[in-house]
Parts: structure tokens; C-alpha cells; sequence
């Protein structure tokens, strides 16, 4: 109950300005996974199918993969760090 | 009401000193350099005529990985000489990384960015030097930043592109993949810790809330689990990342 009557109360400047962050970070982190969250789906499901079709190839498809994995990953976890320094 | 607060970002990464400025991330990193070439000196004094055993086991098979997995696969036959740079890299990371899912140290090295920087800055380095070396200062400027076969007035747009991909996003980005992954893995066990925690204490609704607290501590066991997995992953593509910069710097053909 006292936090909705919480609610009702005007926010200090500060306070305002926290919730705001808050809301950006949740933001900064969700938009910069959709990107690297397809591309991961994407290039793992085509390594997978190379590897399905040619198992000769599994060990160079494999190490490829982890590379561009590295690569589309770094995206979101710049987002993540983001979200810890405008968040936290 | 659940009383569960998220502790400030300071509580979880910043430790008491030890002693005079050494705190719990300095030891760690001290333990995992001196455990590492203890481990390599061990199995070298070992008499290399009978079959190997114990640490030298160990020892054979982390430098088979980093020649085949490695440097086999980024460099070809050539980029052998390396092999020792890149071991040490990829031994230190791992034992970093480790301390993240073992019971009382619960911190992993690279967690902060300090330790994941200057490691990265230090293959910057290399991978620079090392282009300068076998092209030449104006051949390995040349080759990076002016690559062949592009329409000659497209330079204006592809020369800066190069150089911010190549000079300034690799260290950043390779730093930036080691810290936040290793970061966000130790948040998420705290975060698991801190709930199944607050849920086993509850002191209202106590029937419902107490038996909900093993569902995350379920998911706290499967995620060490998934720590150990990227504790090694990390470690493995920040060398094989190392290991593609060189050799592209070296031949910048391949």
C-alpha cells in the first residue's frame, strides 16, 4: 500500500531522473540484442547445416563459426555495457 | 512483500584489500600466472622418452589444441613460431576465467576490465608491430588502410572504414567481448544466488514462496554449469581472435 501511494507522489528531480536512466538502460540493452540475437541464429543455423551436409568439414566450419560468432556477439555485449554504465 | 534488493554494482566487483593495494582480483591473476607456468614447468622436467602422464598429459594436450585447433586452422605451418605467445594467452585467460564458478574465490580475473585492456592492448601491439615488420611502415599502412582492388574514388569512403575497424575497434572490441562476457556470467549467478536466497527467507506467504526458491536455485547450478562453458569459449576465441590478427597482418593476401 505505501508503495502505491508512493506512486501518486510527485518525483524529486533526481528520482526522475534515476527512473529515466533506468528505463534507458532497460532500452539500451533489449534493442541492442534483437541484431546480434538474429545474426546468431542465422550463422549458427547455416554452420549446422554445412556441417550436416559436409562432416568432412566440421573442424573449419566450427572454428569459422566461433569467429563470426566473436564478431555479431561483441554488438550486444557493447549494449550490455551500456546498460551497466547508464543503469547502475 | 519480497524484500530483495539488487546490490549495487560496487558490492559485487569491489573487494577488500588484501593488503596495501592487492586486493582479490590481483591474487587471482597472480595465482592463475603462477599456476600456469607450473603446470608447463612441471611436465617439462618430465622424462620425455616414456609415455606421458599426469601433467604432462595436460600439458601435450593444451598445446595440441592451440597447433591444431589454433594456428593450424589461422595461420597454416608458418605461424608455428607463435604457438608459445598464443599458449601462454589462452592458459592465463582460462585460469582467470575459472575462479568465476569455483566456490570460494566466485570472481572471475577478467570480470574487471583492467586485466582483459591491457591484454588486449598488448596484441594490439604485437599484430601492429608484427604487420610493420614483414610489409614495412608504409607497406603495412598501405596494404591495411588502401586494400587492392577497390575503385579508386571509393577510397575517400573505405580508408576511413579500414582504419576504425582495423586501429581502433579491434582492441576496443576484444576487450569489451572478454570483460562483458565474464561480467554478465558473474551477474547472473549473483543475481540466481541473491533470489533463491531471499525466496528460502521469506517471512510472508511462507508455504508458496519457500518451495519456489529451488527453481532458481536450479537455474543457478545450470548456469555455473554454462560458466564453465564460456570461461573456455572466451578464452579460446580471444586467442584464435589474436592468432587471425596476426596472421593477417603477416600476409595480409590470406
Amino acid at each position: 500500500m505505501e508503495a502505491m501511494s508512493r506512486l501518486v507522489q510527485e518525483l524529486t528531480a533526481d528520482e526522475a531522473k534515476a527512473a529515466n536512466a533506468a528505463i534507458g538502460a532497460g532500452f539500451a540493452y533489449g534493442i541492442a540484442a534483437i541484431g546480434p540475437g538474429i545474426g546468431i541464429g542465422y550463422l549458427v543455423g547455416k554452420s549446422v547445416e554445412a556441417m550436416a551436409r559436409q562432416p568432412e568439414a566440421a573442424g573449419m566450419v566450427r572454428t569459422t563459426m566461433f569467429l563470426g560468432i566473436a564478431f555479431t556477439e561483441a554488438l550486444a555485449l557493447i549494449g550490455f555495457v551500456v546498460f551497466i554504465l547508464i543503469g547502475l | 512483500m519480497l524484500a530483495f534488493e539488487f546490490p549495487k554494482i560496487n558490492a559485487l566487483l569491489r573487494w577488500k584489500d588484501l593488503f596495501e593495494s592487492f586486493n582479490k582480483i590481483a591474487l587471482i591473476s597472480v595465482l592463475a600466472a603462477v599456476i600456469g607456468s607450473l603446470i608447463f614447468v612441471l611436465a617439462g622436467r618430465k622424462d620425455p622418452k616414456v609415455a606421458p602422464t599426469g601433467v604432462r598429459n595436460l600439458a601435450e594436450t593444451s598445446v595440441e589444441f592451440i597447433e591444431n585447433g589454433i594456428v593450424m586452422q589461422t595461420m597454416g605451418k608458418e605461424g608455428m613460431g607463435w604457438t608459445p605467445f598464443l599458449l601462454s594467452l589462452f592458459i592465463f585467460i582460462y585460469l582467470c576465467n575459472l575462479p568465476g564458478i569455483i566456490p570460494v574465490l566466485q570472481m572471475p580475473a577478467t570480470a574487471r576490465i583492467a586485466l582483459p585492456m591491457f591484454l588486449s592492448l598488448l596484441v594490439w601491439v604485437i599484430y601492429n608491430g608484427v604487420g610493420m615488420k614483414h610489409q614495412g611502415v608504409v607497406g603495412y599502412f598501405k596494404s591495411t588502410l588502401f586494400p587492392p582492388g577497390v575503385p579508386k574514388a571509393l577510397y575517400i569512403l573505405v580508408t576511413p572504414i579500414e582504419f576504425i575497424s582495423n586501429i581502433i575497434v579491434r582492441p576496443f572490441s576484444l576487450t569489451v567481448r572478454l570483460f562483458a562476457n565474464m561480467l554478465a556470467g558473474h551477474i547472473l549467478l549473483v543475481t540466481f544466488a541473491l533470489l533463491s536466497e531471499s525466496l528460502f527467507q521469506a517471512t510472508t506467504n511462507q508455504i508458496a514462496l519457500v518451495p519456489m526458491g529451488i527453481l532458481p536455485f536450479f537455474m543457478l547450478v545450470f548456469l555455473t554449469a554454462f560458466e564453465v562453458l564460456v570461461g573456455f569459449l572466451q578464452a579460446y576465441i580471444f586467442t584464435i581472435l589474436t592468432a587471425v590478427y596476426i596472421g593477417g597482418a603477416a600476409h595480409p593476401e590470406h
